[in-house]
């Protein structure tokens, strides 16, 4: 029978079926970190039970963790080195290998598991972290689960889970050099809604999908789970192989050729039945960003605040201070945040430094960059991007999660305003009170040299504009 | 972990879409590696007018003694969504919170409900309201949610059925751990490996330096 990519993964894993649409799946690696893998640790240590198979699990510090220069296990969260100390002893007491917080390899957990090359096509893989579905971009069953299904993944290496229905969201048309897959999927969120993909499991595919590099691709899936889905995943192909080849944790020699073989078939069939379809043509997409508290409230870059339709909106819209009917391009902020699993890789940085490239942020606007690995940073600082950077006013950080989320340490502070490249604009998500909007790393940087919720092509007007006046002097 | 089969108790309706774990439990009162010690900073944001000073919010319906004790939350869709958090189940689970009815929940937040003896009820839109309805003036209304019979008796008398798997249903009845139930089966789950390994010598790591 014709199958789903996502059947045939989860078919794969089944140890046993449980009935009643649920199974018990087999785990091939799991990854942890001090936030809430160290609870997991603790826990099973206390239990008296051991982790199984500890070849097949890794941690890494990126919740916590500062991402200021000079780092250790202190940090600016009051309690945070309790969790960094309880994760190191609890790695080390199971005997997992650990990125730990000055790693040379050291990193977000979704952007060093492809890195490293942990996760591959075919593999199931589990993190007690929201964003696992970022990984399922390179054609994995990676989903996001609890610290107690966590110690569960980790003492039996295996996970009983309902099986969801599946999803194809098939996006057509050509994304235009000024757009990225954030823009993507903020639109799909706006559009769908944020439960729109809850109970599914969701494969992205079509022309533009085929046509997006890896990282953009990671970009895509990562914010799956702002979907409510299960995970979300994108069929293997030659750019996923080449994407891999090599990486630390890769097969290499015939172990190499026999799981390039076996990723051939890591695809849905032609025939293949899903319970849901749905196509989005992105001919038409503009710069996206958010007005409100969660990132189905989405808008074009030109688009205005839209009335609150009842409660949930209503208080959207009192907790980011804006009124509806107004313009979201031009709405002023205090800060901005590039960086994490969303939009901390290579390109995305790569990306805001051409738009920062001779430009300096605007007065008042703290700036921050966090690299979303170690190895993002040292390939960043060998192209100068770390000097765009900062000769454009901009921090440049140590990597880890830092201003994504508020652990209780650094925040932009009370009503600021931040534009930022992660993937929660929640209430209290980067800082008690502060109000955040998503945007793409390109309208993030726009954004910080105008000082106001702007559009890259605001940048270019102004880049023109000072070179006439400066043709003219 | 606590079994669960009947309860009788007064329920809260919050019935707002997409409340998320940093709602329900804020990540700055993650103090501690414990799953205790969560209940106060539940709805912190929302509970707190002054999250630091602790002072309550009048308007938020867990501060209204009428409320007090309550075990059971009326929300609204896609509730848990966000952070994988499990401190979310385990700070409700500590305020006293059972059971849960909501048109949908997040996955990871539904799986960590079962993990902790929380049920998570899943209710139309429609009847969502009607068990709003009810829930208003808190002690003056007793629900019960039964997991046996699947049903949720309102304080009019009138009964709404609900579905979970079955799966799920017994894991709470049970109240069995989880990990030592599939430690049962390790004989299958090692078979299982072999054979996965065996026909993917590259899944393994074993083998790398
Ligand atoms: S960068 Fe943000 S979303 Fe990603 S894992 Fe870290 S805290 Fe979570």
């Amino acid at each position: 029978m014709a199958q789903t990519l996502f059947d045939k993964l989860w078919d794969a894993h089944v140890v046993t079926d449980l009935g009643d649409g649920s199974a018990l799946l087999y785990i091939d690696r799991v990854f942890i970190h001090e936030r809430t893998g160290s609870v997991a640790l603790k826990s099973l240590q206390e239990s008296g039970r051991k982790v199984r198979f500890p070849a097949h699990a890794f941690g890494t510090m990126d919740h916590i963790v500062d991402t200021i220069e000079g780092r250790d296990d202190n940090t600016i969260m009051p309690s945070g080195r309790e969790f960094i100390e309880a994760m190191r002893d609890g790695c080390e007491w199971a005997g997992i290998r650990l990125f730990d917080v000055n790693d040379s390899d050291q990193g977000i957990v979704h952007v060093i598991s492809p890195e490293q090359g942990i996760v591959l096509p075919g593999l199931s893989l589990v993190c007690p972290d929201s964003h696992t579905c970022s990984q399922g971009a390179f054609g994995a069953l990676a989903w996001g689960i609890g610290s107690t299904e966590a110690e569960h993944a980790l003492a039996t290496s295996t996970l009983r889970a309902i099986k969801p229905k599946t999803m194809r969201i098939h996006i057509s048309g050509v994304l235009d050099k000024s757009l990225t897959a954030k823009d993507v999927i903020m639109h799909i969120i706006g559009e769908l809604g944020a439960a729109g993909g809850s109970g599914y499991a969701i494969e992205f595919c079509g022309p533009v999908v085929d046509a997006m590099d890896m990282e953009a691709r990671m970009t895509l899936c990562n914010m799956g789970v702002e979907l409510s889905a299960f995970t979300a995943l994108i069929a293997p192909d030659e750019k996923t192989i080449q994407f891999l080849r090599g990486r630390p944790y890769a097969p290499s020699g015939e172990a190499w050729a026999n799981a390039v073989d076996a990723w051939a078939s890591l695809k849905s069939d032609a025939d293949a039945c899903f319970d849901k379809q749905i196509e989005i043509n992105i001919d038409t997409l503009c710069e996206t960003v958010t007005w409100g508290t969660s990132p189905e409230h989405a808008l074009p870059i030109d688009g205005f605040i839209p009335e609150p339709t009842g409660e949930s909106t209503a208080k959207a819209l009192a907790y980011i201070g804006l009124e509806a009917g107004s313009a979201i391009r031009g709405t002023l902020i205090d800060g901005a945040f590039i960086g994490s699993c969303t939009n901390g890789r290579l390109s995305d940085l790569r990306r805001a430094a051409n738009i920062l490239k001779g430009h300096h942020v605007a007065p008042g606007v703290k700036a921050i960059c966090v690299p979303g690995s170690m190895a993002v940073k040292a390939a960043a600082e060998l192209e100068g991007i770390d000097r765009i950077f900062k000769d454009a006013g901009f921090e440049w950080r140590l990597p880890g999660c830092s201003m994504c989320f508020f652990a209780g340490g650094e925040s932009f502070g009370q009503r600021a305003r931040v534009i930022s490249t992660t993937n929660r604009n929640f209430e209290n998500r980067q800082g008690p009170r502060t109000r955040s909007h998503l945007a793409s790393p390109a309208t993030v940087a726009a954004s910080a040299i105008m000082g106001h919720i702007a559009s890259v092509s605001d940048i270019d007007e102004r880049s023109s504009d000072q070179l006439m006046s400066a043709g003219g002097r | 972990m606590e079994k669960f089969t009947r309860i009788s108790a007064i329920a809260a309706p919050i019935v707002r879409e997409n409340i998320d774990t940093d709602i329900i439990i804020p990540s700055r009162e993650m103090k501690h590696v414990s799953k205790k010690g969560l209940s106060d900073g539940l709805f912190a944001g929302w509970r707190y007018s002054d999250m630091d000073a602790r002072t309550p919010e009048p308007d938020f319906v867990l501060n209204d003694p009428a409320y007090l004790g309550t075990q059971i939350l009326i929300v609204g869709e896609n509730f848990g969504c966000g952070s994988s958090r499990e401190h979310a189940v385990w700070a409700l689970a500590e305020y006293g919170i059972r059971a849960i009815a909501a048109p949908s929940f997040s996955a990871i937040f539904r799986s960590n409900c079962i993990q902790n003896g929380v049920l998570p009820i899943a209710v139309d839109k429609t009847e969502i309201g009607r068990l709003a309805e009810q829930a208003v003036g808190g002690s003056n209304g007793i629900f019960t949610v039964d997991l046996l019979e699947q049903k949720i008796l309102m304080p009019s008398g009138e009964k709404l059925t609900f579905d979970i798997s079955q799966q799920d249903r017994q894991s709470l009845i049970d109240g069995l751990d989880p990990i030592d139930r599939t430690l049962q089966l390790s004989d299958q789950i090692s078979a299982f490996e072999a054979s996965r390994i065996g026909a993917n010598p590259w899944v393994d790591l074993r083998v790398k330096p």
